[in-house]
């Protein structure tokens, strides 16, 4: 074996896979959040039989790991015929995991919007969907956007999975790397120090926005300013 | 297409052999894990020199995938010239995992020690360890228990990575059941299956614990049933 | 006034699990009338309040408001609620929405009015109750005496033809309280129908066509606001005997 070493080509390789572990953690965040809000809303229906199903759904795929669920669809599935490329099993699998986590996550959140708001709602005769998306909603996602940031460093982390399926993200990336130049410490070193630059802001982010206990008012605080506030 | 989990089946004992390492390595992690995260939270709110460590290492740990730390574990330090068996920097690599998220948990616990409760114990003339103990960690432990029972079951599932440094756990002898019997996705369904079915055995087990941990919690249960 | 009653509760019956709080309730009120509940707390006004806008479903007995029979399985919801108003205690403003869009909510999405027209009718309703300048602002902007007054607006833009109000000035101290109690004369002055829950004897005694005392879920004395300096029962008379002391201090 010949040894290479460590150099621009590598290094531009494992920048290569990081592009990868973004776009695959876009990916995962965004259909794992749409099918997520879905999810939360089944947990939320008029039906029972919609709610008890939706929880069965977040208890067997919270209760899977992701890896699993890559090994599932990757190896699993061409056994039936089927063949899944590496970047659809993987995103699949994201996508699913996150889905389930999300939803619990926004449940929480959209009940946690307080009882005399949804009642307010109902007394003006507004929908059962109007009350959802005019009133509770809006509401809600203010409160799901510091657990939802905190998740996504979650999410970021579980893509570095998609290697075992073969797929060239950053953790691939530096298993390749690393059998050509063999310097196991300082690769894999080198790998953690990238995830942890693109996890650590948003883990940042998380606590600043979890500390921040603000108020309703949208507009910058140039413009409220201007409105008189009254003191009661 | 056809089903066939009859094949599957009959390889139960390496599955359930499978099932019980990853049961072992959850437990050690768990408990190793869960005493280093409350050492590390108590030294979090302590701060100092050694809060300032415990935070950089919190934050190394929470930032980073289980998969690259497993790496950095096994292949780098056989590089350097440590030799570690797979079981044992599973075992390493889930404890020191879990206890960066245990810590982050705890000290949450911790903050939220109403204040006075500390000075209440020290008029009662409680020595340290029995404020530590009394006043301070079970409280605490009491508050975060719904959080840390979830970790460590997100923790037993996180365990399966740990078969790509060949840690003969469930999800290693699944992959051996399906390179045998040639049946990938019967494996695998049978795979995810064991992982929920452990999940909530784990679950349960917490429970039940907490039965065992909190007495006032099932006072106060029992009064509201 | 007409005969027929636009509320009308005949023998309701309500328990929250083992406690009955509406033991064979009754009474009526007619258009443009103005009716107060009172007594003490516990005493299953506010519960009353709550079941005319079928907020609480009732065990047994009926409702019937503006011809809608709550207990009818077919019971047009919305249509119950595009006919009822109610504010509440806690005033329960959108905190997302400014005043101006939680008064015009309702109408654009369930009436279907223009935007125009409902910025109109947020303009008219907001003048009424004296907030004609905080239409922009957000509810956190405003003390809890102007949030309620935009609460009642908000009620008011849907122009139902009756309006509940459930203890509204509980929440708020003396001289916030007096405005909104002016805002609720006007209401009543202008022939709108009415149903309070309060705790304001002297107001109550002043805006009353008929006052519903209660006791113990039941209705224990009812008539018009005379009944006060009268008491036939003794729980009304050491009702209105210790509120007269709580006004004196």
């Amino acid at each position: 074996m010949t040894l290479v070493p460590l150099g621009p080509n590598q290094i531009a390789f494992l920048l290569h896979g990081a592009v990868w572990t973004v776009v695959l953690s876009l990916i995962a965040c965004l259909g794992g959040g749409a099918l997520g809000m879905v999810v939360a809303l089944c947990r939320v229906a008029p039906l029972r039989a919609v709610r008890a199903a939706a929880a069965v759904y977040i208890q067997a795929v919270q209760g899977t790991p992701p890896l699993v669920a890559m090994f599932l669809l990757y190896f699993g599935l061409p056994g039936l015929g089927l063949n899944v490329p590496s970047l659809l099993a993987a995103s699949l699998a994201l996508i699913v995991n996150v889905s389930a986590f999300l939803g619990e996550i926004w449940r929480g959140c959209i009940e946690s919007v307080p009882r005399p708001q949804w009642e307010a709602a109902e007394c003006l005769a507004l929908s059962r969907t109007q009350r959802m998306l005019r009133v509770i909603l809006p509401q809600a996602v203010r409160i799901a956007i510091p657990p939802t940031v905190g998740f996504s460093v979650q999410v970021i982390k579980n893509t570095s999975l998609a290697s075992v399926v073969g797929f060239v993200e950053l953790a691939r990336a530096g298993q390749i790397v690393n059998n050509s130049v063999f310097q196991p410490f300082l690769i894999y070193l080198l790998i953690a120090a990238i995830y942890f630059a693109m996890c650590f802001p948003l883990s940042w982010l998380n606590r600043v926005l979890e500390r921040r206990t603000g108020g309703w008012r949208r507009r910058p605080a140039a413009l409220t300013a201007a409105i008189p506030v009254v003191s009661a | 297409m056809s089903f066939d989990f009859s094949s599957v089946f009959d390889q139960w004992p390496l599955f359930l052999h499978g099932a019980l390492l990853t049961l072992e390595l959850s437990v050690v992690a768990t408990v190793a894990g869960f005493v280093i995260g409350t050492a590390c939270a108590l030294a979090l709110r302590a701060g100092g020199v050694l809060g300032g460590i415990c935070q950089v290492y919190v934050e190394a740990i929470r930032n980073t995938p289980l998969l690259v730390q497993i790496f950095l574990m096994y292949f780098g330090l056989a590089s350097l010239g440590f030799h570690l068996s797979a079981f044992v920097v599973a075992s390493l690599s889930l404890t020191v995992n879990v206890g960066a998220y245990t810590a982050e948990i705890m000290r949450a616990g911790l903050e939220a020690t109403p204040a006075g409760q500390i000075e209440a114990g020290e008029c009662l003339g409680l020595s340290h360890v029995q404020i530590y103990r009394h006043v301070l960690l079970l409280p605490a432990m009491e508050r975060v228990y719904p959080s840390l029972a979830s970790q460590f079951v997100l923790l037993m599932l996180a365990s399966s990575v740990t078969s790509q440094i060949s840690a003969e756990e469930l999800t290693a002898a699944a992959n051996y059941v399906q390179s045998a019997t040639f049946r990938p996705f019967e494996t695998f369904i049978l795979l995810a299956a064991l992982y929920v079915a452990l999940s909530l055995v784990m679950r349960l087990g917490f429970a039940a614990l907490a039965f065992v941990l909190f007495p006032r919690r099932r006072r106060l249960r029992m009064a509201t049933a | 006034m007409s005969d027929t009653p636009i509320i009308e509760l005949r023998d309701v019956q309500k328990s929250f699990g083992t406690l009955k709080v509406l033991d064979g309730v009754s009474f009526a009120v007619a258009r443009g009338q103005v009716a107060v509940l009172i007594g003490r707390s516990g005493s299953g006004k506010s519960t009353a309040l709550r079941c005319i806008d079928r907020l609480e479903r009732i065990d047994a007995g009926e409702i019937t408001v503006c011809g809608h029979r709550l207990a009818d399985p077919k019971l047009e919801l919305r249509a119950l609620r595009q006919d009822v108003g109610i504010v509440f205690q806690s005033y329960n403003l959108f905190p997302h929405l400014t005043v101006e869009q939680n008064v015009t909510l309702a109408p654009m999405a369930v009436k279907r009015v223009p935007r125009a027209e409902a910025r109109a009718t947020a303009r008219d309703v907001l003048a009424r109750v004296g907030l004609a300048d905080k239409a922009a602002a957000y509810p956190e902007q405003l003390s809890g005496g102007q949030q309620q007054r935009a609460a009642i607006a908000r009620s008011l833009a849907m122009q139902p033809k009756v309006m509940l109000f459930d203890e509204v000035t509980s929440a708020l101290d003396p001289e916030l309280t007096a405005e909104v109690l002016r805002v609720l004369e006007q209401l009543a002055a202008s022939g709108m129908t009415m149903v309070l829950v309060t705790h304001e004897m002297g107001f109550a005694r002043r805006i009353a066509d008929l006052l519903v005392f209660m006791h113990g879920g039941k209705v224990r004395e009812m008539g018009p606001a005379g009944i006060l300096s009268d008491p036939q029962t003794i729980e009304l008379r050491q009702f209105v005997s210790h509120e007269l002391a709580h006004a004196g201090q």
